[in-house]
């Protein structure tokens, strides 16, 4: 089987990988680069587990292909805590118990941060709807719709 | 008991100390553990629902460059009958054949082989490449078709169980039971009123996020090891060792985080095929199931039949009521039909009451436990005729279940007398709360329904070391696998008299920390929170010691306040408080390091209830119904950490709202799964739901240390028949099936006209 060698930048980090054209861009990051905080729930696109920011744009990488990597900026949950501390929404996330289990919170942060970057200020159905496809088993989402709201305010007014 | 209700720590909600790790992507769940040389395993799965195996010839995957192992069940021994463990029924010998057919495939997804390979995509060529030869036979798909007297037998050597005599002939039906008190014929002719019921509920899956996965590393002495998402390590470790025919001493489990459970992993599909594998193939092992394997092969709860009538006197009395329930089992015995049949009428005082419970073999997947196990399908049906008397009687649905409501020293249906409960606490807190006194919104309709789980204790370890700062380790067993690291650690912190934060807690593995059963039953907080408990009593009682051995006075002169030694009451000597801090800063010259321990088989999990209220809004035109408002109200006995506490009477509320409303195994005729996936197997998502309000009762338990009870079962219960309670008040007539989706609920309308 020929591999193919992709370039591609992620979380900030210039990165190069060999892989098979058919693999997804969620089995390179879990498989050969082990990024496991993206997580596989489905496959198929249908949790929102493996979601990842390509190019800024929200993803679920278990329908990217690998090769389209190339050239591209890519954010993980690894990549969102800057610096010393964590990002506001991991913050959040944590002080409004917005996780039991906590295989979708990866998921879930990496969209609450495209949401934000997108709509600093959204409404609970705003939220509700740009979530709806990560699928969170535990919460209910109550406390996963406050967090973000919370993370919203904080973003807006840093404390 | 503790009396006093000014805790420092337990009841407040502090950051859980596992969760940086899990909102960084650093915490390692099942399918997380790459190890070096490691190869990727697969299985292969049946495409009937009920077939012999005539032939398995694994030749061709094993004449595959960079496949290294291939086995199917002539690999495996015979294994001995016994009890499975962990939360669900069953016998471990039907456990061996479920994670690996032998001369059967019972259901469509059943396993009969398995590679290991370089990569998955070997792996999956490799199963490509494997021959079976079948010989199709009908399959049953539900408990009618399954009992029915001519019905295709699943196991010819089936006879059912707990009748006087052993039946003549072979059947489906795997066990019977029976539960009753008093004459319910008497109590039925003494009724002024009587409901009857029919309802029906299709298979539903726990749906945790994170498929099952694992990875297992033999060495050459035989020894394993297995990394895996479970929700009991040990019980794994029991049930590897009886499917392998191994020395559980040569078996190590290492839980890793776990994605949801819910029930679903406490037993073993992938552990011992990966274990195989990797003693054939000498290289590490990892295995993890697709969403449509998940789906297929593992889960559900059981589709059900439940028949019921009640009767009542003018005023209300509950005077009998009759169940007669059939739970599907799937493959193998073990459907939760006990739990079913001593939950259904657990909430309330009956004198006379009769269930006849079935538990039926059925060419689906092997059941397993789902958040109180087979309560939400029986007490459904309870809490529908429960709404249907109060109408009959014109009667307010929460004063009807007052009256009734069972107490302190009601003897339960299933024996033993109600120590205190919450039961009516809940219902008087319903009563006035806004979701209920509030007018129903314009066109829409309000349901009201109690749950109930029993809850249990069982075996529980748990060691507490004083690290030499005074800070503070609790390693216990059970997995956590939704906070239960915060609540062992604020526990330890309020006994010890010590900060929240200098406490961190562990989950051991197998051969780090002692043996404790499964987390599930809701017993975690209770049974393994009282060990940890008592470690640190342990602890206590240890510094007291050290404390009076630096003081020159006896151990009984000093006591324990505020995470410091001190002189107990009345003894004049001059000397310092010492706290944990300095006693740990001084062992070595006072004992050497501190460690506490306990082990226990905790007795009295008390019962836990709840009472759910919700308004939903039917959509005639197309039958999508919106949930506007849902309060859930529960018997915590004392909450330790309140947010968390919330959470699962919210997550429980949510998942019983998908089950009621949405999810269901849809089957074709040849018993082919036709939803194997999120996307048509559709769990609620956040845009469904409404914020899920909640209110937490505490009545504390006699039996801990703090009063805790379980939460996390009993909130799913009430859901199924809150949502059949609304849409009946909301349409004026009643949909007996679930879920209560768009079609079926459309149909009904248009049923009755439109």
């Amino acid at each position: 089987m020929n591999k193919v060698q992709v370039s591609t930048s992620i979380n900030g980090e210039e990165t190069e990988f060999l892989c098979e054209p058919q693999q997804t861009l969620l089995e390179v990051l879990r498989e050969e680069l082990a990024l496991t905080g993206t997580k596989e729930g489905c496959a198929t696109g249908d949790c929102g587990a493996c979601s990842v920011l390509l190019n800024g744009r929200l993803v679920c990488s278990c329908l990217v292909l690998a090769v389209e990597g190339q050239g591209a900026e890519i954010t993980t949950i690894e990549g969102i805590a800057q610096g010393d501390g964590l990002h506001p929404i991991q913050q959040k996330f944590l002080e409004h118990a917005a996780l039991q289990c906590g295989i979708c919170t990866p998921g879930l942060i990496v969209a609450t941060k495209a949401l934000l970057e997108k709509n600093p200020d959204p409404d609970e159905t705003t939220i509700r709807y740009w979530l709806a496809g990560n699928l969170c088993r535990c919460t209910g989402y109550d406390k996963i719709i406050r967090a973000v709201q919370d993370a919203a305010r904080e973003l807006a007014h840093p404390a | 008991m503790a009396e006093a209700v000014d805790f420092k720590v337990v009841g407040s909600s502090p950051i859980r100390p596992d969760g940086v790790d899990k909102v960084t992507g650093r915490a390692q769940y099942g399918a997380d553990q790459n190890l070096p040389n490691m190869i990727y395993g697969k299985v292969l799965r049946s495409p009937h629902a009920h077939a012999r195996i005539k032939k398995v010839d694994l030749s061709g995957a094993l004449s595959m460059p960079g496949v290294y192992a291939a086995i199917s069940g002539a690999d495996f021994p015979e294994s001995e009958h016994g009890a499975i463990g962990g939360e669900g029924g069953g016998d471990v010998s039907d456990l061996a054949k479920n994670v690996m057919a032998r001369d059967k495939v019972l259901y469509h997804g059943h396993a009969v082989a398995a590679v290991a390979a370089r990569s998955l995509q070997i792996a999956e060529a490799a199963l490509a490449a494997i021959k079976v030869e079948y010989e199709p036979l009908a399959a049953v798909l539900d408990v009618d078709a399954a009992m029915a007297p001519d019905a295709p037998l699943l196991d010819e050597n089936c006879f059912t169980k707990n009748l006087p005599e052993k039946p003549e002939k072979p059947s489906n039906i795997a066990a019977v039971m029976q539960l009753a008190r008093g004459n319910v014929e008497e109590g039925f002719a003494a009724a002024d009123v009587i409901v009857e019921g029919d309802y029906r509920i299709p298979m539903a899956h726990q749906g945790y996020i994170e498929p099952h996965a694992c990875t297992a590393s033999v060495n050459e002495a035989g020894q394993a090891t297995v990394w895996c998402c479970t929700q009991g390590h040990f019980e794994f470790r029991a049930q590897t060792a009886k499917v392998l025919n191994m020395n559980i001493a040569d078996l190590k489990f290492v839980a890793s985080e776990i994605g949801g459970g819910f029930g679903g992993k406490t037993v073993v599909y992938l552990e011992p095929l990966a274990v195989m594998l990797s003693r054939k193939a000498h290289r590490p092992v990892k295995m993890a199931m697709t969403r449509e394997e998940v789906f297929r092969a593992t889960g559900p709860t059981s589709g059900t039949h439940v028949k019921i009538k009640v009767g009542a006197k003018k005023d209300g009395t509950l005077t009998a009521a009759k169940a007669w329930m059939a739970y599907e089992a799937g493959a193998f015995a073990g459907a939760p039909v006990g739990p079913g049949a001593m939950s259904i009428f657990a909430p309330y005082m009956l004198e006379n009451f009769h269930v006849e419970a079935y538990d039926v073999l059925v060419n689906k997947p092997k059941v397993a436990a789902y958040r109180a196990p087979g309560a939400p399908q029986s007490m459904h049906a309870m809490e529908c005729a429960v709404d249907e008397l109060a109408r009959k009687l014109g009667m307010d649905p929460i004063e009807l279940r007052l009256k009734n409501a069972a107490d302190q020293g009601t003897q339960a249906p299933y024996g033993p007398k109600f120590p205190a409960i919450g039961l009516k606490a809940c219902l008087e807190a319903a009563r006035v709360h806004p979701s209920y006194t509030k007018p129903v919104p314009e066109g829409a309709g309000r349901g009201v329904a109690v749950g109930f789980w029993f809850n249990v204790g069982m075996q529980s370890s748990a060691e507490v070391h004083i690290n030499e700062n005074g800070t503070v380790t609790v390693i216990e067993g059970n997995p956590d696998i939704g906070g239960s690291r915060a609540s062992m650690c604020m526990m330890a912190a309020e006994t010890l008299g010590v900060d929240y934060k200098a406490v961190r807690a562990l989950v051991g593995d197998t051969e780090t920390t002692g043996f404790s059963n499964v987390t599930g039953g809701s017993r975690t907080t209770f049974a393994t929170g009282m060990a940890v408990v008592q470690a640190c009593e342990d602890i206590i009682t240890q510094c007291k010691a050290r404390a009076a051995a630096t003081w020159g006075v006896d151990a009984d002169q000093v006591s324990w306040e505020d995470g410091h030694a001190v002189p107990a009451p009345g003894l004049n000597v001059d000397v310092k408080p010492l706290s944990l801090a300095e006693i740990a800063a001084n062992a070595a010259r006072t004992g050497g390091p501190l460690l506490g321990r306990a082990s226990l088989n905790a007795q009295g999990a008390g019962a836990a209830f709840s009472v759910n209220i919700a308004d939903f809004r039917v959509d005639r035109e197309t039958g999508k119904i919106d949930v506007l408002s849902y309060t859930a109200i529960q018997d915590a006995g004392r909450a330790i950490h309140k947010a968390y506490v919330e959470g699962q009477l919210q997550g429980g509320a949510a998942q019983g709202l998908g089950w009621a409303l949405n999810e269901e195994y849809i089957y074709d005729d040849n018993g082919v799964m036709q939803n194997a996936g999120f996307l048509d197997y559709r769990i609620p998502v956040a845009s469904d739901l409404p914020m899920i309000d909640t209110q937490i009762v505490e009545v504390p338990n006699p039996s801990h240390p703090y009063g805790v009870r379980g939460v996390g079962e009993t909130p799913i219960v009430a859901p199924l028949a809150v949502a059949s309670n609304a849409v009946r008040d909301a349409l004026g007539f009643r949909i007996a099936d679930l879920p209560l989706s768009p079609p079926r609920v459309l149909a009904a309308i248009e049923a009755q006209g439109g």
